[in-house]
């Protein structure tokens, strides 16, 4: 089915979240969607797919016009979507949650399982998926889930397949797997729309890229083209430095040391597994993988959101297993948490606050129990002027700030009590190009005034921009280590995959 | 590449860890222990030796089955070290299920209790259980009402306030019509049209569900209080509506004990039992009950399949007021035969407790609300009795075991995950 | 690489800078606050207003002269309306008589008011810390029975009695809640459920007491409790206005609120479990202590508040000697914003409304369950501000934003 997109314009209130775009993908064509994140490229899928509508512009179908008024729809023409964040109902079989929506039944409303499973069980084997149908999907690994993704699509007969940053939660062999089965589905005469922000895999499997930033197409092109560096200029709008201006290390004492650590989750599976390293004053030490092999529980245990099972924790030589944060942040720790929104702020209440959410017990924010407001907002006006974060006000709920400005707050709040050592976890997540530019700055300066700064980031570009030294988590141990500049792309890629030499 | 090659042990063990299962095998055996030794001290060695409990079991007027006499001192016995034995057996099981173990020791300490009262006289066994389940009735409804609110995703607090509503309701149509089955449906209808509102609120305008819910509750005791002293209290014969009579299945009634129990009932005890077997079978078995499912879990799932999320909400929970309807009509036309003030008395709670109770499901629900029903019921029987046990503590009962339930204790119950959120699909 | 042809210019200037803040919208000052609290009282002041309309509606549609009327309206309509209105402004006037008409009317008001406002404390601070207490019925009832207790077996002049027994009722009502909190820090159990068990609980239990001879009155048999005796019964300082000091009291419980909740760390961790549990638990503040301190401390304000009706306007235990102060105090927290200059202010509206309520029973027969009516409608008009701005046509959409408690309901 020939797809096209004619002048496409998405308006929400406030913002323009698409701006005249026009695609065309042809039948048995992979054609991908590159841009950053908030570029407009799930918006723009969401139309296509029937879930908004567009503001202006039309959907061809074949040289037909197409209106939606609901995914129903759009999936009777025979459009298939997998979603980045996985539609999957946890408590379904796998055979449910593909025929959700189309029921087979026997009898008049009645559910006809055995039809359902018949048929998973051919799409699976045709596609070479390897999926159980009775298999529950929340005991599936994240892999498998996504190969159930495309099962629906395919057991709705769909023509045209939208696959939403289908390699984010993938190990780099399961990537290489996964770019195959799309190649396959492109053959079999279907028009595929891949949507990344991944270069390396666009180039290497589309026919066609176009290139979103900011709601407009700002190019179309082809892998043969266009090289990596010409893209990502493309898709941030400038010359993009993908590295940071960084001085060698001089690391002194060793401040954190973390030996044969055990770590369980929140579902008391061992997620950490006889890890150790160090971590010395004056460098960046960052901790690499692909997300989900330990990395978030391992850092939770060293500061004290998880209680290790085994092993040890020292800071300075002082035992520190299984403290608590409190005690952790008197001893002059900092931790910037993965998700911001969630555990690093509390959006309702206002900046001045947030900068000493967790330092109020200390002086000179409070006596006793009582609280002293004004060195709260004295904190507060030194904070906002040093590490430049617009607000309104120091009253301003923390919440009516730009994502860039709230990690600021985290971030500020964070360095101005760091003593020791900085913790620091996908620090630059969803952020615009600028506010990322200046964390690095920042970190890298933390570094060079003598803190010991431990990285966790899931994003090569980060480790390889800051980290004096890289540790690669691979099932929860420490797989490899690489220093200085032997951590390169490949190296690492390598490490992260499993592979050890 | 300098990579130092360190240990990447695996580390998803397979073996489940063993500890953790023991100690949670003991306990279960040690809490049917305790209730066995329990019954034993507190009921075995009170009684004599000499004693007997007789009790009956068939319903007045009946003669099918003899009355079983047991020496109350050895019945005692019996059935305390049965419990104890239980708790042996959950030694040998790899993972005992503490509801199945502890419940069934539960039971037999309330029968321990109950042939114990009975010592020197009379116990009317059938009629604790015939009367357990009339009252369970209301219960079961209430339960079913706030399940298929909860499968779809929306919490309903406000079951107690729609039965009140639709026994009012029921009441007041049934005197002035003279026709019940007229007062039934109005008490239906009353439950549905409660449903809507909590529904609108709820999903259209986005209030927390508890509030809504907050709010129903003190508008249908307010509202019909107040309709009971303006309206009932002047015009008499507007609450005399009546009760439905019983009716028999012939044949199936006469099987020895279970056969008047169950198939012996007016309307309303037969439309529970439908209702539960019928939505046990369609929840699981339906196209309905996979999107009610779908959309109770994930929503955002449901929708981008195409399932209309709102649609499936409202509908649900307009099911939920009718099946409220059902339970508040109860009162009126199936116990009472006349509307009083706050009559519910809290039996809506009670329903919640017995929904989650039973895990979300209606067949757990069901039982939960016999479990329920019979501890109001044993007050009644105790006190006929003349056993030494305050009745305020008795009634209390039913309250104390919902606290137990609710605290998980007898369990982790699985709550619909998307329970409680407010939806909202794309522009 | 085709590039289609891009105007710059055309993108609104924030684009090209990410890091720009929130717009600058508050006036700075005395007009900016009188402003906010403006706004901020639009909302509840119009669902007031909207609900003694509703409450109108339905007295004029239930009441049978009024009903007479309006069955002959289309022969003369003015009949129908001025019956209606009559009977709407005899109503309405009773209750304004009875609660605020003259200086013993305001006195009841004041008298009535003051278990309000602490039960309505109670709830208001469970809110701030994310919990929802329709407990209070228990814990009033658990703390007034300790504070009778102490009133029945001892006998002290008045400065010792006195503070025995409202410390007593305190803590009784700190236990009854501290065991909502503990249930719910430890198994995840809902508050809302195991509060309304509790009540019903505590209620029996109130029943059991009230037959044992500690509890009863000698000579009598129904469940009726000795007087409390002079000694332990809040002093009434100015003879010819009947307000015991109990209102004062209230007042002052208010302003340490206040202060606990914005002046102290115990309060901020409240706030902040209330708001965003997960970055208060980041943040190194104990979500499930929090939980059991808030129960305890809101558990405590509902004892005191049962002990305040104990020891002032009934002092004697009854098995309904508390009416209905336990739900009134939900409606009331809900209209003030939790806050607790905004549950003095609701709390006294309420009184107004209770002690106006039996006056207007008197004179026009109208049923006090109206006001129940009337406070459900208040807590849907508050937490649904739509609904009333679609009734107003009010387009200020600062009404104000609903609260969530819905999370956490199953075992987690």
């Amino acid at each position: 089915m020939r797809v096209e997109l004619r002048g496409i314009t998405k308006r929400f209130p406030g913002v323009v979240a698409n701006e005249d775009v026009n695609l065309v993908v042809e039948p048995g064509q992979v054609h991908a969607l590159l841009g950053e994140n908030g570029a407009g490229k799930s918006t723009l899928m969401n139309v296509l797919y029937g879930l908004y509508r567009q503001t202006e512009g039309e959907v061809l179908l074949d040289g037909e016009p197409a209106s939606f008024t609901s995914p129903a729809d759009a999936i009777a023409a025979g459009i298939g979507m997998v979603h980045q964040h996985f539609m999957l109902v946890p408590v379904f079989t796998v055979a449910e949650n593909v025929m959700l929506g189309v029921e087979p039944t026997s009898a008049p409303g009645v559910l006809d399982r055995d039809a359902a499973r018949r048929r998973v069980l051919e799409l699976s084997a045709r596609h070479g998926l390897d999926v159980d149908p009775d298999a529950l999907v929340e005991d599936l690994p994240v892999g498998v889930q996504q190969r159930v993704e495309i099962l629906k699509a395919l057991y709705r007969e769909a023509d045209c397949l939208i696959l939403d940053e289908p390699t984010a939660v993938l190990t780099p062999s399961e990537i290489d797997d996964m770019l195959e089965i799309i190649r396959r589905l492109a053959d079999e005469g279907r028009s595929v729309i891949f949507i990344s922000h991944k270069l390396r895999e666009v180039r290497a499997i589309a026919d066609q890229i176009t290139i979103l930033r900011r709601g407009r197409v700002v190019g179309t092109t082809t892998p043969d083209e266009s090289d990596e560096q010409e893209l990502a200029s493309a898709m941030v709008g400038r010359d993009v430095q993908l590295v940071v201006d960084r001085s060698e290390a001089s690391p002194t004492d060793v401040v954190l040391r973390v030996s044969d650590l055990r770590v369980r989750d929140d579902r008391d599976q061992l997620a950490v597994a006889d890890v150790s390293f160090e971590v010395r004053a004056g460098e960046i030490v960052a901790i690499a993988g692909v997300q989900g092999n330990g990395q978030s529980e391992l850092v939770k245990g060293i500061v004290g959101l998880l209680r290790p099972t085994a092993g040890h924790v020292e800071l300075d030589g002082v035992d520190v297993t299984g403290a608590t944060t409190s005690r952790m942040v008197e001893l002059g720790v900092a931790h910037v948490p993965e998700d911001r929104q969630r555990d690093g702020l509390i959006s309702s209440f206002p900046v001045a606050d947030n900068l000493v959410l967790n330092l109020t017990r200390r002086s000179p924010y409070s006596r006793g129990i009582r609280i002293d407001r004004g060195a709260i907002r004295e904190n507060a006006d030194r904070l906002v002027r040093d590490f430049d974060i617009r607000t309104s006000s120091i009253d301003a709920a923390v919440g009516t700030l730009s994502g860039g400005n709230q990690q600021k707050v985290i971030v500020g709040r964070e360095m101005s009590h760091t003593e020791r050592l900085l913790v620091l976890s996908q620090p630059t997540r969803g952020l615009d190009v600028g506010s990322i530019q200046y964390i690095h700055r920042r970190i890298v300066e933390a570094r060079d005034e003598g803190l010991a700064v431990l990285l966790n980031s899931s994003e090569l570009d980060e480790v390889l921009a800051l980290a004096d030294r890289v540790i690669v988590m691979y099932r929860g141990g420490v797989i490899g280590e690489v220093t200085g500049d032997e951590a390169t792309r490949d190296s690492v890629g390598m490490l992260m995959a499993g592979a050890r030499t | 590449m300098t990579a130092t090659t360190a240990p990447a042990p695996d580390p998803r063990p397979e073996v489940v860890e063993e500890t953790g299962a023991r100690r949670h095998a003991l306990m279960v055996a040690g809490l049917c222990a305790g209730v066995g030794i329990a019954a034993v001290v507190l009921f075995g060695l009170t009684a004599t030796s000499d004693q007997v409990s007789t009790l009956l079991m068939n319903p007045r007027g009946v003669d099918t089955i003899p009355n079983v006499e047991l020496p109350t001192q050895i019945a005692a016995f019996v059935l305390g070290f049965g419990a104890v034995l239980l708790g042996v057996q959950a030694l040998r099981v790899p993972n005992p299920k503490i509801t199945v173990y502890f419940g069934g020791a539960l039971g037999l300490f309330a029968l321990t209790l109950v042939v114990w009262a009975a010592r020197d006289g009379t116990g009317a066994f059938y009629g604790l259980i015939s009367g357990s389940v009339a009252r369970a009735t209301p219960i079961a409804f209430g339960a079913i009402a706030g399940l298929l609110c909860e499968r779809s995703g929306v919490i309903n607090i406000a079951i107690e306030g729609m039965m009140l509503a639709a026994a009012f309701g029921a009441a007041i149509t049934a005197s002035a019509t003279g026709s019940l089955w007229i007062g039934l449906l109005c008490g239906v209808l009353t439950g549905a049209v409660f449903g809507a509102v909590h529904a609108v609120i709820s999903i259209r305008y986005e209030v927390d569900q508890i509030v809504g819910g907050t709010f129903i509750n003190i508008f249908a005791l307010g509202m019909t209080s107040y309709l009971a002293v303006r309206v009932l209290a002047r015009y008499a014969e507007l609450n005399r509506p009546g009760t439905f009579r019983p009716f028999q299945i012939p044949l199936l009634v006469e099987i020895p004990f279970l056969g008047p129990l169950l198939f012996s009932q007016n309307v309303f005890g037969f439309l529970m039992f439908g209702l539960v077997f019928f939505l046990a079978w369609a929840l699981f078995n339906t196209r309905w009950g996979l999107r009610v499912r779908a959309v109770g879990e994930h929503p955002r799932a449901a929708d981008t399949v195409g399932i209309r999320v709102r649609f499936i909400r409202y509908r649900n929970v307009i099911y939920g007021g009718m099946a409220a309807g059902l339970g508040g009509a109860w009162f009126t036309l199936g116990s009472a035969g006349r509307f009083d003030q706050n009559m519910t008395n809290g039996r809506g709670f009670i329903a919640l407790a017995a929904m989650i109770f039973g895990r979300w499901h209606p067949i757990g629900a069901l039982i939960a609300a016999l479990i329920f029903g019979f501890s109001e019921q044993l007050n009644d029987y105790l006190s006929l009795l003349d056993t030494p046990i305050p009745s305020q503590f008795l009634l209390m009962a039913p309250y104390v075991v919902t606290i137990v339930v609710v605290a998980g204790l007898v369990g982790r119950p699985r709550v619909p995950a998307a329970n409680g959120q407010v939806y909202k699909s794309g522009g | 690489m085709t590039t289609p042809a891009a105007d710059p210019a055309v993108l609104p200037p924030e684009a090209d800078d990410p890091l720009a803040g929130a717009p600058h919208e508050r006036p700075p000052g005395v007009a900016g606050a009188l402003r906010d609290l403006a706004r901020g009282l639009l909302g509840p002041i119009l669902a007031i207003i909207t609900a003694l309309a509703v409450g109108a509606l339905i007295i004029v549609f239930t009441d049978p002269n009024a009903l007479d009327a309006w069955r002959g309206f289309f022969s003369d309509p003015v009949e129908a309306l001025d019956a209606s209105w009559d009977l709407i402004a005899t109503s309405y006037r009773a209750l304004f008589d009875s609660s605020l008409g003259s200086q013993r009317a305001l006195a009841r008001t004041l008298v009535q008011s003051t278990p309000l406002i602490l039960v309505g404390l109670s709830v208001a601070l469970a809110f701030k810390a994310g919990l929802f207490n329709i407990g209070g019925a228990g814990q009033l009832i658990a703390g007034a029975m300790c504070a009778a207790w102490i009133g029945i077996t001892f006998d002290l002049p008045l400065a010792v009695h006195l503070p025995m027994a409202l410390v007593a009722g305190t803590v009784g009502g700190g236990v009854w809640g501290a065991a909502i909190g503990f249930l719910k820090a430890r198994t995840g159990a809902h508050e809302v459920i195991t509060s309304i068990m509790l009540n019903f609980v505590a209620l029996r239990l109130l029943d059991y007491a009230l037959t044992t001879d500690t509890f009863r009155r000698p000579g009598r048999t129904d469940p009726i409790s000795p007087e409390m005796p002079g000694s332990v019964r809040l002093p009434v300082p100015i003879d010819s206005f009947r307000v015991h000091i109990g209102f004062l009291l209230a007042l002052a419980v208010a302003w340490g609120c206040w202060w606990l909740l914005q002046r102290t760390t115990v309060g901020f961790r409240m706030r902040a479990v209330g708001a965003n549990p997960h970055a208060a638990r980041y943040a190194g503040m104990g979500v499930a202590t929090t939980t059991v301190l808030s129960m305890t401390i809101a558990g405590g304000l509902a004892g005191l508040g049962g002990t305040t009706i104990l020891l002032g306007s009934t002092p004697r235990l009854t098995g309904g000697f508390f009416a209905s102060v336990g739900f009134d105090a939900i409606a009331l927290a809900l209209l003030g914003r939790a806050s607790p200059i905004g549950v003095v202010g609701a709390g006294l509206l309420f009184g107004a409304l209770q002690a106006g309520s039996t006056g207007m029973q008197a004179k026009t027969s109208t049923p006090i369950d109206i006001i129940f009516v009337i406070q459900a409608l208040i807590i849907l008009f508050v937490a649904a501000p739509a609904i009333v701005r679609t009734v107003w046509r009010v387009k200020d959409t600062r009404l104000g934003a609903g609260q969530r408690f819905s999370a956490g309901w199953g075992a987690q």
